[in-house]
């Protein structure tokens, strides 16, 4: 019985007139398990530069959102909830094709999710062989991604988009957004004396203060434990949880090209299962839908059994289908089912009950059609150059709308001038508008400006108010013309006995667009004495305020 | 089969030096590499998929079938407006009278004078006709309060449709501010369409469409209750007569605001254009107003019984502008000069005109 210490290194993963052409020592490097890792390494690379290109300074016209649009459950799951399939996600076909053609290569060739789970697994397996030929055997509990999306996808169909909680590509870039790249940024703030020009060019938003995302500490959290999970069980997300990999893995039923074993070469050694990333079985029955086509398997065969081909489908030496049974589907399709009622009734999300701080950025679509479209990635968050866009908090969403962009006007305001998120948005939450558009200008006029909230005075702490000291730093700001802030202006004695002008500011709502400014600059810090809530918003005629066209209103 | 006889590999060295513990899972394995035919069919089926879930997402918007969205408003949901019909039946010819107005007796006495003033309700109900009667439900109140029409006027109203008129079907709706039900149920309106054989429809989400009115300022196009007027050949409406804190005084026209849905609560932003509005949003066969029990003060709602005042009167009417403006001067008893504005605004948009002279008839 052959050990691992004593199998021949193979040099039999490209075909031989190709390797012969390298020296020994490049000969070994030339396995195809290599290009995988060139690959990985190339996507994971570029992944963190799209993120780093979406900001303001750097966007000029780059496909920043590329990688979510070429997510096809993100193409899938939206084309179920509104019936459409919106700007670039029909990019969703490559790796659909891909998938078609060679199986889930794009888990663990493409994905950048897969790739940090892999290496960290990696980096902390500190197994024998021996131990990981049963770390990587199939388990029972693989089933559950299945389950997994087919509760998200009955959701999606039914009308509650919840596919970027788990979507790995929707995860890694609103982590990287809100967690991540806020954390590079303040750690390079905190090197002292670094060059300004390399700041500008390292740093993820250069040129603003140091950025902070309410309720981050929980999509890092989230994003800490799924990653930590690898050490208990290997690629725990992507086994266990991913429902882009479940999506993949049925689709790959149909591919052309998959792992073969041939059972007269097979000594039954093993080795196969020593890196095996999917837990896809090859040395018995290969688990077409579980393999990620990683080729490790071929690379530690010892006898040359495994290949990469596209043998007939022999029914004994292949697992076509996910092994879930009927009725766990039929429990995942109920719970569905009931899925979508559930996350409705618990109602802060409603015409009839919506929190005032659920803000929503320019151009986003009414309520109920934004929660068919939102896939939680925070793209916008990533490109918003104030920082006023944040995750939705359990707050102002509930678990419908958690990690959705909303609007903090204590932090930041909407800067008028400004499109950004509506051009990164992959889905259409966010409708890609102009600028001219958004200010209701040119062919807009009639429309009139993208109305976010309205304005509210609370005067009891308004200082020309309430204390008879002169202010109005939310008029000056007012972006609007004419303003939306005016004021009343009287003389009054003061008890120190000195006259002063007060000029008592007063909301005009037919004017106000919800910027936000006045309350991100309103001098009283903590409870601001103006503040902006989402009723008036345009987008939705129930959350309205003033009525159109009323008489009186100009 | 001939791999008895001649294996199909050369069996590795190494492998064949060493017995296997276990023998190979499946003896009659063979390698077969994949057919042509299986090859293509394959092939073929996956570009098919490609290309049909190609198709649908990158064709260009106006093509057949495609789901192309590039702008983001295509999955904007779309309400198609509809509009309603005109419910008036012209009076019999020679008739002067557009207001009848029917004094003592009974409520169903009562109701039985007002319509023969106006012509006899035969001549406007014919046998076989869906009717629509729309009381005023508006709140959660006993009768006697006056905020919500008498169940004893809606009841001979309804038995009369049906045993007299023999309409095929009575109907009876409102949206009212408070739970639906509890509004029909606490007004006793329910059971009194019930034992005259009418059906209570309440409201619920499907019930309403947009509704198109050409020439209304505000409600142009606006949530209507629409789901009662399926069918419905004649609509008459019977209101209570009451004093408003906004408007002054809720009469006929007031009443149709118990069809509107949406964010009605703006409309008081602008009350008297919408009430105008109201006057051409529906044209009713016939509009009933109950002055049996006038809420002379505290309305729309009231709550005690001391700001209603009993009078035995009843009105039918062919203009509801007309009737109002009667029922403000006499039933209310308000001054005549200071008629609410939205009763001139209706005269203006063409629902009825504000002068009544030579257009009464009273029966007593």
């Amino acid at each position: 019985m052959n050990t691992a210490s004593e199998i021949p290194e193979p040099e039999k993963t490209l075909p031989s007139s190709t390797v012969k052409m390298f020296p020994p020592p490049v000969r070994k490097k030339l396995r195809l398990t290599n290009v995988r890792i060139v690959s990985q390494v190339f996507f994971f690379t570029a992944f963190l530069v799209l993120c780093w290109l979406t900001w303001t300074s750097r966007l000029e016209g780059y496909p920043v959102s590329r990688i979510l649009e070429m997510d096809p459950l993100v193409m899938i799951s939206t084309m179920l909830s509104t019936g459409y399939v919106y700007r670039y996600l029909g990019w969703g076909l490559l790796v659909l094709g891909l998938t078609l053609l060679a199986g889930r290569v794009f888990c663990n060739w493409i994905c950048p999710y897969g790739t940090l789970h892999q290496f960290v697994g990696w980096l902390f397996n500190v197994h024998k062989a021996k131990e990981n030929f049963d770390r990587n055997r199939y388990r029972d509990m693989y089933f559950f991604k299945y389950a997994v999306v087919t509760v998200l996808l009955i959701m999606a169909a039914m009308g509650a988009l919840q596919i970027g909680l788990l979507d790995p590509i929707c995860l890694m870039y609103r982590t990287v957004a809100t967690v991540v790249a806020p954390m590079v940024d303040m750690s390079i703030d905190a090197i002292p004396g670094i060059d300004p020009l390399w700041v500008d060019q390292i740093k993820f938003a250069p040129g603003v203060p140091s950025r902070i995302f309410v309720g981050s500490f929980w999509i890092g959290l989230f994003m800490l434990v799924l990653v930590g999970a690898n050490l208990y069980v290997p690629r725990f997300f992507c086994r266990v949880l991913c429902p882009l990999g479940a999506l993949l893995g049925a689709v790959s039923r149909f591919s052309l090209v998959r792992i073969n074993r041939d059972v007269h070469k097979c000594t039954d050694c093993n080795m196969c299962m020593n890196r095996c990333e999917g837990a896809a079985d090859p040395q018995a029955a290969i688990r077409v839908s579980e393999c990620f086509s990683c080729l490790n398997c071929i690379d530690d065969c010892p006898e040359d059994a495994l290949s990469f081909t596209m043998v007939g489908l022999d029914t004994k030496q292949v697992k076509l289908l996910p092994d879930v049974s009927k009725r766990r589907m039929f429990f995942a399709g109920v719970v569905g089912a009931l899925g979508y009622p559930f996350l409705k009734i618990h109602g802060t999300n409603t015409d009839a009950n919506f929190s005032p701080d659920l803000i929503r950025p320019p151009g986003s679509v009414e309520e109920s059609e934004f929660l068919e479209k939102c896939i939680k990635c925070d793209q916008c968050i990533n490109s918003c150059p104030t920082n006023v866009l944040q995750p939705a908090t359990w707050a102002e969403g509930g678990l419908e709308g958690l990690w959705t962009p909303v609007m903090n006007f204590n932090i930041a305001h909407c800067q008028l001038k400004c499109t950004l998120c509506s051009e990164v948005c992959p889905t259409g939450a966010i409708r890609k508008i102009t600028v001219e558009e958004k200010l209701g200008k040119g062919d807009f006029v009639e429309q009139g400006p993208i109305v976010l909230g309205t304005a509210f005075f609370d005067k009891g702490r308004c200082l020309p108010h309430a204390m008879d000291i002169p202010c109005v730093v939310c008029e000056e700001v007012c972006p609007v013309s004419p303003k939306a802030i005016q004021t009343h202006d009287e003389e009054v004695k003061t008890v120190f006995n000195q006259v002063v002008v007060l000029n008592k500011p007063f909301i005009v709502p037919d004017l106000c667009i919800g910027c936000g400014i006045c309350q991100a600059e309103c001098p009283v810090r903590d409870d601001r004495a103006v503040y902006v809530t989402a009723v008036g918003e345009s987008r939705s005629s129930e959350r309205s305020l003033l009525l159109k066209k009323r008489s009186g209103s100009g | 089969m001939n791999d008895a006889e001649t294996p199909n590999q050369p069996s590795n060295s190494g492998a064949s030096s060493s017995p296997r513990k276990k023998p190979i899972q499946h003896p009659e394995y063979q390698k077969a590499p994949m057919e042509r035919r299986v090859f293509l069919g394959r092939l073929g089926a996956a570009a098919g998929l490609l290309g049909t879930a190609g198709y649908l997402s990158l064709a260009p918007e106006k093509w057949p079938l495609s789901l192309r969205d590039s702008t983001g408003l295509l999955s904007k949901p779309v309400l198609k407006p509809v509009r309603l019909d005109d419910f008036r039946v012209a009076k019999p010819i020679g008739q002067t009278a557009d207001v009848g107005i029917g004094r003592g007796g009974t409520p169903d006495q009562m109701l039985r004078k007002a319509l023969d003033a106006v012509g006899g309700v035969k001549h406007y109900i014919q046998p076989g006709d869906i009717v629509l009667v729309k009381p005023n439900v508006a709140f959660d109140r006993a009768p006697a309060l006056g905020a919500t029409s008498q169940p004893a006027l809606i009841e001979a109203l309804i038995q009369m449709l049906l045993v007299d008129c023999r309409a095929q079907e009575v109907r009876v709706c409102d949206n009212p501010i408070e739970s639906p039900s509890d509004c029909f149920m606490k007004t006793g309106l329910r059971k009194a369409t019930e034992k005259a054989g009418g059906r209570v429809y309440l409201p619920d989400p499907n019930s309403f469409k947009q509704l198109n009115t050409p020439g209304a300022t505000l409600i142009e196009e606006w949530a209507f209750f629409h789901r009662p007027f399926t069918n419905v050949d004649k609509v008459i409406g019977v209101a209570p007569v009451k004093d408003h804190n906004l408007c002054f005084a809720s009469m006929g026209i007031k009443n149709w605001y118990g069809l509107l849905g949406g964010r009605r609560n703006q409309f008081h932003q602008d009350i008297h254009e919408i009430v105008s509005d109201l006057s051409i949003m529906i044209r009713p066969t016939l509009t009933i107003l109950d002055g049996t029990k006038v809420l002379m003060e505290n309305g729309p709602t009231g709550g005690d019984p001391s700001n209603v005042v009993t009078r035995d009167v009843v009105m039918a009417s062919l203009d509801p502008v007309a009737q109002d403006a009667w029922a403000f001067q006499h039933l209310l008893q308000r001054d005549p000069h200071q008629l609410p504005e939205y009763l001139h605004k209706a005269e203006l948009k063409g629902a009825g005109r504000v002068d009544f002279e030579g257009r009464l008839r009273e029966i007593t």
